[in-house]
């Protein structure tokens, strides 16, 4: 009783950030500007398992060509022989492999939005896929709850 | 002294007199969780303070001067289909009660409180008036403007999008008062002139409500599109390996779109290639058409860049790619439908003219 009581007490003055998991998307908000959250996700991925595999700088190819836009880049990820295996097994997923949380600036905040993993489900209807889904999806959430909570 | 020890020393104690205190009354519980809420779903789109993104600008003065409680709890409820903005039904009552208080805090007079009360007008008149006053921003179906709303980093043509008045949530959302009131005083701060600017009266502001009012259908929204395509596109190659590469490179040069790289599946993972088995990835665009789509909808972002990959395994070649219809549905947005659709042709054109 007196944990309980503790707990709810705890819960009650701490209010932690999350991501916003719809069904569709997972999605956050946060207050660090561009550059110093960038790093802040690089990092939240490598803690998670996953090789950094690339930055595409979208902003970078839309102001050569001359169009005027905010910080906007797309990061991949991956665990090498996961992504392997999946995709000799289940080539139907390739194109949607590796996976990427799409990041871009908005005036002094940044926000970070990636597509649910579990989305897939639907899309493919393939049963063995589904845990590896689910730990997508709570690993993405998890990376980007901890890219808004170092804010 | 002694007493704060004993309230230290026991939670339940300490508990109770925070409560007994004030320190956690109800409305400031409520008002915690407000913000908690505010935070985990709406600040996203909607920004921190309410200062508007993606979303409208919720702390506006303009904004909160016409929304009611009860049109807020409708509007969270409902979403709006087919406007970036999602539907909350699965929110428990007393979060969202939670939520409007929170917002309720940045207005500056107490919320309006509209009657259910059904306006007469003539909608026929209305749509001739609709036509001259107000199609120009709300579409000529009213499906209003395209694009996301205030201060997205790239430039727009007009602060905030004007509303979608066909849509279901809104209509199941705002009562014809509330409607009324809006064209009657216009929204301050944007473009929208007033019903008294444009010399209306209120009989011809009647004949507008209930214009907007005949689009308001039994059902909320549609069915969702293209439930029934598949995922990824997949096509077989007659060729190589190396010559459907090449035939990829040519078709995506004869759709208008710039090859910009290739690169392996595995590129940057440190991983033994796999036998039998070859994946090519060949990334590409058209920055015109990107802008385009990123200013209907910045998400699109989780799509890109444009890619096509050849595959090859145990001697059989394919050619695969997103299927931009099936991805349309989870952006609820109907303006991008159309990119969608375009990327649709681009990709099948390109799968079919490189395994010709």
């Amino acid at each position: 009783m007196r944990n309980l009581i503790i707990c709810l007490f705890l819960s009650l003055i701490s209010s932690p950030a999350s991501a916003v998991v719809t069904g569709e998307m997972i999605m956050v908000r946060s207050s660090e500007a561009f550059p110093e959250t960038m790093s802040l996700l690089q990092e939240a991925i490598s803690n998670k398992g996953y090789t950094l595999v690339r930055v595409q700088r979208v902003d970078v190819g839309l102001t050569a060509k001359g169009y005027k836009t905010d910080k906007y880049r797309v990061v991949f990820f991956a665990k090498g022989e996961q992504l392997q295996q999946l995709s000799a097994q289940y080539p139907q997923l390739i194109p949607y492999l590796p996976l990427k949380i799409a990041i871009f600036a908005e005036d002094e905040n940044t926000i970070l939005i990636s597509a649910n993993p579990t989305v897939f489900n639907d899309m493919f209807n393939i049963p063995a896929l589904r845990p590896v889904l689910q730990t997508w999806q709570n690993d993405i959430t998890d990376i980007l709850n901890t890219v808004q909570t170092a804010n | 002294m002694k007493p704060m020890i004993y309230l230290l020393k026991s939670p339940y104690l300490l508990f109770l007199w925070l409560l007994l205190t004030g320190i956690f009354s109800p409305s400031t519980l409520a008002e915690s969780r407000g913000e908690e809420l505010f935070r985990n779903n709406c600040s996203i789109c909607h920004g921190t303070n309410g200062s508007g993104g993606m979303g409208i600008p919720l702390a506006s003065a303009s904004f909160l001067d016409a929304a009611s409680n009860q049109y807020l709890k409708q509007t969270i409820r409902l979403g709006r289909p087919g406007r970036i903005m999602p539907s909350f039904y699965w929110m428990p009552e007393a979060d969202i009660d939670a939520l409007i208080e929170y917002i309720n805090q940045w207005r500056d007079t107490p919320p309006k409180n509209w009657s259910s009360r059904s306006i007469s007008g003539n909608p026929e008149s209305g749509a001739q008036l609709f036509k001259s006053h107000c199609a120009a921003c709300h579409g000529d179906q009213a499906q209003g403007g395209k694009g996301t709303g205030l201060h997205f980093s790239r430039p727009t043509e007009i602060p905030v999008t004007a509303t979608a008045l066909n849509n279901q949530g809104l209509l199941n959302s705002a009562p014809d008062e509330m409607l009324h009131y809006i064209i009657t005083h216009s929204r301050k701060g944007s473009i929208m002139p007033s019903a008294t600017q444009l010399g209306l009266s209120d009989s011809s502001v009647n004949d507008i409500v209930s214009y907007i009012r005949s689009f308001q259908t039994p059902q909320l929204s549609k069915e969702k599109r293209y439930t029934e395509e598949p995922a990824s596109l997949i096509i077989n190659s007659p060729y190589s390996y190396e010559d459907t590469i090449e035939n990829v490179k040519r078709a995506i040069v004869g759709s208008n779109f710039i090859h910009i790289r290739d690169q392996d599946l595995a590129h940057g993972l440190n991983v033994k290639p796999l036998p039998n088995s070859r994946q090519t990835i060949i990334y590409f665009c058209n920055f015109n058409f990107l802008y385009d789509a990123l200013k209907i909808d910045p998400r699109v972002g989780m799509f890109l860049p444009c890619r096509v990959t050849v595959v090859e395994q145990d001697g059989k070649v394919q050619i695969m790619s997103i299927n931009p219809k099936h991805l349309s549905q989870l952006f609820n947005n109907n303006a991008l439908d159309e990119s969608c659709d375009k990327m649709y042709e681009v990709y099948t054109s390109i799968l079919e003219d490189a395994s010709l």
